[in-house]
């Protein structure tokens, strides 16, 4: 029987069939299926590529406790999420995030709080290669004058999502 | 105690290292941490207000208190996906 749940991180092209093919199962009658792909056009700058950078063993921990969180709020049979690390062109796969539950608003509820709190938490970043040659890392929030650490700013509690 | 520091992304490319060390005077908290780190790396400035830092694979909060020999890591807020 394969794993209930699966976390990886990689430098290889994700195969998302393989990943949904591990999710699936007769005690689910729905499995969402979510991919992150490289964007061309970002608020009119233009991006060739991206390169991503992790913190790999707390964002090994942080993924599989988004699974068990996950698990503990909606009845998810299977999950499985891989994020690919490194340098990706326009219109590859950085991650993809498969779960399956009995009924479908519960897979689509579980796959939306994976990818959005995965996007908050788990220490992952991405840095633009824009078409004018320069680089730059994204880090939501970085810039905002009066942002301050504490509690409210930490992302296991409730940080603010960043599209 | 001698405490080793993981960097990341921007934090690790303004402090030109992914690994730095610091001599600091047990206990030592976070918020002590983060100001230490400012102030011999005042390259990190930008980040000053964002800078996250884990304890153990864990974000921690100011008042944290850094276990002898705990794995710690400093980064500004994350964007994967």
């Amino acid at each position: 029987m394969p794993e209930t749940q699966t976390v990886k991180l990689t430098h290889e092209p994700i195969d998302y069939h393989a990943l949904t093919e591990q999710v699936r199962s007769t005690q689910s009658g729905a499995v969402v299926l979510f991919l992150g792909t490289v964007r061309e056009m970002t608020q009119g700058r233009q991006t060739v590529a991206l390169d991503y950078d992790c913190y790999p063993a707390m964002a090994q921990a942080k993924m599989q406790e988004l699974l068990d969180e996950a698990s503990t709020r909606w009845p998810v049979d299977r999950a499985a999420v891989i994020h690919r690390l490194g340098h990706l062109e326009l219109g590859d796969i950085s991650i993809a995030l498969a779960v399956s539950c009995p009924h479908r608003k519960q897979a689509f509820a579980a796959g939306q709080f994976l990818i959005d709190e995965l996007k908050v938490r788990v220490p992952i970043w991405k840095q633009e290669n824009w078409s004018d040659g320069t680089t730059e890392w994204v880090h939501p929030g970085a810039d905002e004058a009066n942002l301050t650490v504490s509690e409210t700013t930490l992302p296991n509690s409730g940080r603010p999502h960043h599209a | 105690m001698t405490i080793q520091i993981q960097l990341f992304a921007r934090a690790r490319d303004l402090a030109g290292s992914d690994c730095i060390q610091l001599d600091l005077q047990a206990p030592v908290a976070v918020s002590e941490l983060r100001s230490r780190l400012l102030q011999e790396y005042p390259a990190l400035h930008p980040l000053a207000a964002s800078l996250l830092v884990a304890v153990n694979n864990e974000y921690a909060r100011d008042e944290t208190v850094i276990p002898e020999g705990a794995e710690l890591a400093c980064f500004p807020p994350v964007s994967g996906g």
